[in-house]
C-alpha cells in the first residue's frame, strides 16, 4: 500500500471523524445514541480508552530510562511517540464530543480546581511538554545527562495522570458503579495492559513495513510482560466486584453487570474476560505465544476486551440507574426512573468520531517514524542484548 | 351614593377617629418585621444575593396528589422548556422537574413526589465542573452559567438526582427570563427570576392553585419563614441523606 497510501487511508477515517463530528454539532446530540439518560456514549468510550492506554504505552520507555533495563532502551522513543499519539487521539475524540467544542479556550482558561476534570486538563498538557522534553533529551545525545531526569519525570507524571482518569469514575459518588478507590489503581494497571498491547501491535507492523529486523528475544520479553499485565488487570476487575458482592447495597448493580440480560452482562463475560483476559493468557503462555500472528492476535484480544471494559464502565455505570429510593420500588416515572436499566445504542457518527480518533494516533505514528528517528534500525537479538539468546518463552 | 362613600372618611365620629388612629399607630410599630421581611425577599435589582437567605422547598408527598402533573406543567411553562417530536422525546428532552411514583417494598405504601434539582449545600455537579460553569449561588440557588458551560456533562454524572439535562437540539421560542442553550447542561433554577422578585417557584405556586398545598418555598435560613417552622414542627428527610449533600430541598412522608 506504501507510506501515502497509508497515510490517505487514515486521512479518509479522519475526515469522516470530522463529518460525524460536523453533524452532530450541527444537529445537535439527538441524532446520537446519547440521551439524559446516557450522557457520556460511544466517544467516551473510544476516549477514555485512548488517554489509558496513551499512558501505558510510555511504560516501555520507563522501564528502560528509569529501571535501568538496557533492553528497553532503544524502544524509548517509539515509546513515547505512540504515547503521545495515543493521547492526541483521544483528546480529540473528548474534545469534539463536547458540546461547545468551539469552548476549548474556556476549558483551557477557566479552572475549578476542586474538579478532576479541570486537573485532567492541566495532565493532558503537562504530558505532552514532559514526553515532547523526554524525547528530545533521547534524540539530543548532548542532552544525555538529562535523559534520566526527564525519564523519572514522565514516569511520575503518568502515573499521576492515569490516576487522575480513574478518579474522572472513581469520585463519582452519586452512582453504583462508580465511587469506589480502586478506580484509580485499576486504571494505571489497565492502562499497563492496553498501551502494551498497543505498542506490540505498533512495533510489529513498523518493523514488517520498514523491513527491519525485529529479534524474538524483545518481543518475548514484552509478550511475558503483557501477560503479567493482563493478569494484574484481571485480579483488579476481581477485587473491585468482590468487594461490590459483600456490600448489599451493590447487589443490585453486581447483578446488573454480571448476571443481567443486558449487553453489558455478555461485553463483560465475553468481551472483557474471556476475550480480553483469558484467551491473552492462554495464548501468551503456551507453546502458541512462540509465533508471532498469535502474540500479535494476543495484543489485539487485550484491546478488544479494553474496549468491552471500557464499554461496561463508562455506558454500563450509567445504565444502572441510581438508588434514590433504598426500600422502595418506583412505580412511575416520566424519566424512566422505574426502568430496569437504561438502554443505549451508539450510533454511526459516535463510532465514526471514535475511530477518527484512532486514525488521528495511527496517522501520527506513522508520520512520526518517517520524518523522526524514532525506530532504531534493528532490534535483531544480537542488536538488543549480544549476552542474551532468546531463550525465555 | 358614590359621594357618601367618597366622603366617609369626614363622618367618622371622634372616638373612632382616635380608635382607628391608635391601631394604624400600632401596626406602624408591629409592622416593621413584617414589612422588612417582605422587601428583603423582594431583592433589590443590582443588590448581590446574600448568604443571609437559603431557599428551600419542603414537599409535602402526603399532599401531592397521584397524576397530579401541575408542577411539572407550570415548570415547562414558566421556563419555555417544550416536548419534541423525538420518538424518545422523554429521555432527550430537559427535564427541570418530574413526577415519581414510589411505592415501599415491604409495606406496600405508595406515595407520589415531584423531583428535582436538590440545590444541594455541597453540590456534587458544582464540584466536578471543570470551568466552574455549575456554580451555587450565596443563597443556595445552584445553577448553570451557560457562557461557560462547554457541554462536558460531567455534572450530569455526578448528580445522584439525575436533575440535569443537557440540550440536544437548536431551541426557539425561549423565555426572557430563563435563556437556554444548545449544547449546554441546565437544570430548575428554582425560578431564580421570580425569587428575585420576591415570588415563588413556578411549581410551588401551581400546586398551592390547585389546592394541593404540597410545596412550600422560602427561606430556610429564617426562622420565622413558614418553611422553616413546619421544618421544625414535623420530621422531614432528604433524598439519599447518606451523602451529606445537605439538600434545600426537603420531603415529608418519604
Amino acid at each position: 500500500m506504501g507510506f501515502y497510501g497509508l497515510l490517505a487511508f487514515l486521512c479518509a477515517f479522519i475526515l469522516a471523524g470530522l463529518g460525524a463530528t460536523y453533524y452532530m454539532e450541527h444537529n445537535g446530540h439527538w441524532v446520537t445514541g446519547m440521551n439524559n439518560q446516557i450522557a457520556w456514549g460511544m466517544p467516551h468510550v473510544f476516549a477514555v480508552f485512548l488517554i489509558v492506554a496513551a499512558s501505558g504505552a510510555l511504560n516501555v520507555a520507563s522501564i528502560g530510562t528509569v529501571f535501568g533495563k538496557k533492553m528497553y532502551q532503544p524502544l524509548g522513543r517509539l515509546s513515547s511517540l505512540v504515547a503521545l499519539a495515543l493521547l492526541a487521539g483521544g483528546l480529540v475524540v473528548l474534545l469534539l464530543d463536547l458540546g461547545r467544542p468551539d469552548r476549548l479556550i474556556v476549558a483551557m482558561t477557566k479552572y475549578n480546581f476542586k474538579s478532576i476534570f479541570a486537573w485532567n486538563i492541566i495532565l493532558y498538557t503537562g504530558f505532552f511538554a514532559i514526553t515532547g522534553i523526554y524525547i528530545w533529551m533521547m534524540m539530543d545525545r548532548s542532552m544525555k545527562k538529562f535523559y534520566r531526569p526527564a525519564g523519572i519525570a514522565a514516569f511520575i507524571w503518568r502515573l499521576i495522570l492515569t490516576t487522575g482518569t480513574g478518579s474522572i469514575f472513581g469520585f463519582l459518588v452519586a452512582r453504583q458503579g462508580y465511587d469506589a478507590a480502586i478506580m484509580a489503581p485499576m486504571f494505571i494497571i489497565m492502562s499497563f495492559s492496553f498501551g502494551l498491547a498497543f505498542f506490540i501491535l505498533v512495533t510489529m507492523a513498523t518493523y514488517k513495513w520498514t523491513d527491519r529486523p525485529l529479534g524474538d528475544a524483545i518481543l518475548y520479553r514484552l509478550k511475558n510482560l503483557l501477560g503479567v499485565f493482563v493478569a494484574a488487570v484481571m485480579y483488579f476487575v476481581l477485587a473491585y466486584h468482590l468487594t461490590n458482592l459483600y456490600a448489599t447495597e451493590h447487589h443490585g448493580v453486581e447483578a446488573f453487570i454480571l448476571t443481567g440480560d443486558s449487553i453489558h452482562t455478555k461485553l463483560f463475560w465475553i468481551g472483557q474476560i474471556l476475550l480480553g483476559g483469558i484467551a491473552p493468557l492462554v495464548i501468551l503462555y503456551s507453546n502458541l505465544g512462540k509465533s508471532r500472528t498469535w502474540i500479535a492476535i494476543s495484543s489485539l484480544l487485550v484491546i478488544i476486551g479494553g474496549m468491552a471494559q471500557m464499554y461496561v464502565i463508562i455506558i454500563g455505570g450509567q445504565a444502572y440507574p441510581l438508588q434514590m429510593f433504598p426500600g422502595m420500588e418506583v412505580v412511575s416515572s416520566t424519566f424512566s426512573d422505574a426502568a430496569a436499566y437504561h438502554a443505549y445504542t451508539p450510533s454511526l457518527p459516535e463510532i465514526l468520531l471514535g475511530l477518527g480518533g484512532v486514525a488521528i494516533t495511527i496517522f501520527m505514528i506513522v508520520f512520526g517514524c518517517k520524518v523522526l528517528n524514532f525506530l532504531p534500525a534493528s532490534l535483531a537479538d544480537e542488536a538488543v542484548d549480544p549476552h542474551s539468546a532468546a531463550t525465555d518463552k | 351614593m358614590s359621594d357618601l362613600e367618597t366622603n366617609a372618611p369626614e363622618k367618622i365620629g371622634r372616638r373612632k377617629f382616635l380608635t382607628a388612629s391608635a391601631a394604624t399607630a400600632a401596626g406602624a410599630a408591629i409592622a416593621p418585621g413584617v414589612l422588612l421581611h417582605t422587601v428583603a425577599e423582594a431583592k433589590p435589582a443590582g443588590q448581590a444575593v446574600s448568604s443571609k437567605n437559603r431557599w428551600g422547598m419542603l414537599i409535602d408527598t402526603n399532599k401531592c396528589s397521584k397524576g397530579c402533573n401541575a408542577c411539572v406543567s407550570a415548570c415547562n411553562e414558566e421556563n419555555g422548556l417544550e416536548k419534541s417530536d423525538h420518538p424518545n422525546s422523554n429521555e432527550i428532552d430537559a427535564q427541570w422537574i418530574r413526577k415519581v411514583e414510589l411505592k415501599d417494598k415491604s409495606t406496600g405504601h405508595s406515595v407520589s413526589l415531584p423531583l428535582m434539582c436538590q440545590h444541594c449545600e455541597h453540590p456534587p455537579c458544582v464540584d466536578v465542573c471543570p470551568t466552574g460553569a455549575s456554580m451555587k449561588r450565596e443563597d443556595g440557588i445552584v445553577l448553570v452559567d451557560k457562557h461557560i458551560c462547554i457541554g462536558c456533562r460531567y455534572c450530569m454524572m455526578a448528580c445522584p438526582y439525575k436533575a440535569r439535562s443537557f440540550v440536544h437540539e437548536e431551541l426557539f421560542n425561549q423565555k426572557d427570563h430563563a435563556p437556554r442553550g444548545k449544547g449546554t447542561v441546565e437544570s430548575c433554577t428554582m425560578c431564580v427570576h421570580r425569587v428575585d422578585e420576591g415570588e415563588s417557584p413556578a411549581c410551588v405556586e401551581a400546586c398551592n392553585a390547585d389546592g394541593h398545598k404540597a410545596m412550600y418555598f422560602g427561606d430556610l435560613k429564617d426562622e420565622n419563614s413558614e418553611i422553616s417552622q413546619q421544618l421544625r414542627k414535623y420530621p422531614s428527610t432528604q433524598i439519599r441523606a447518606d451523602l451529606g449533600l445537605n439538600t434545600g430541598v426537603r420531603y415529608r412522608g418519604i
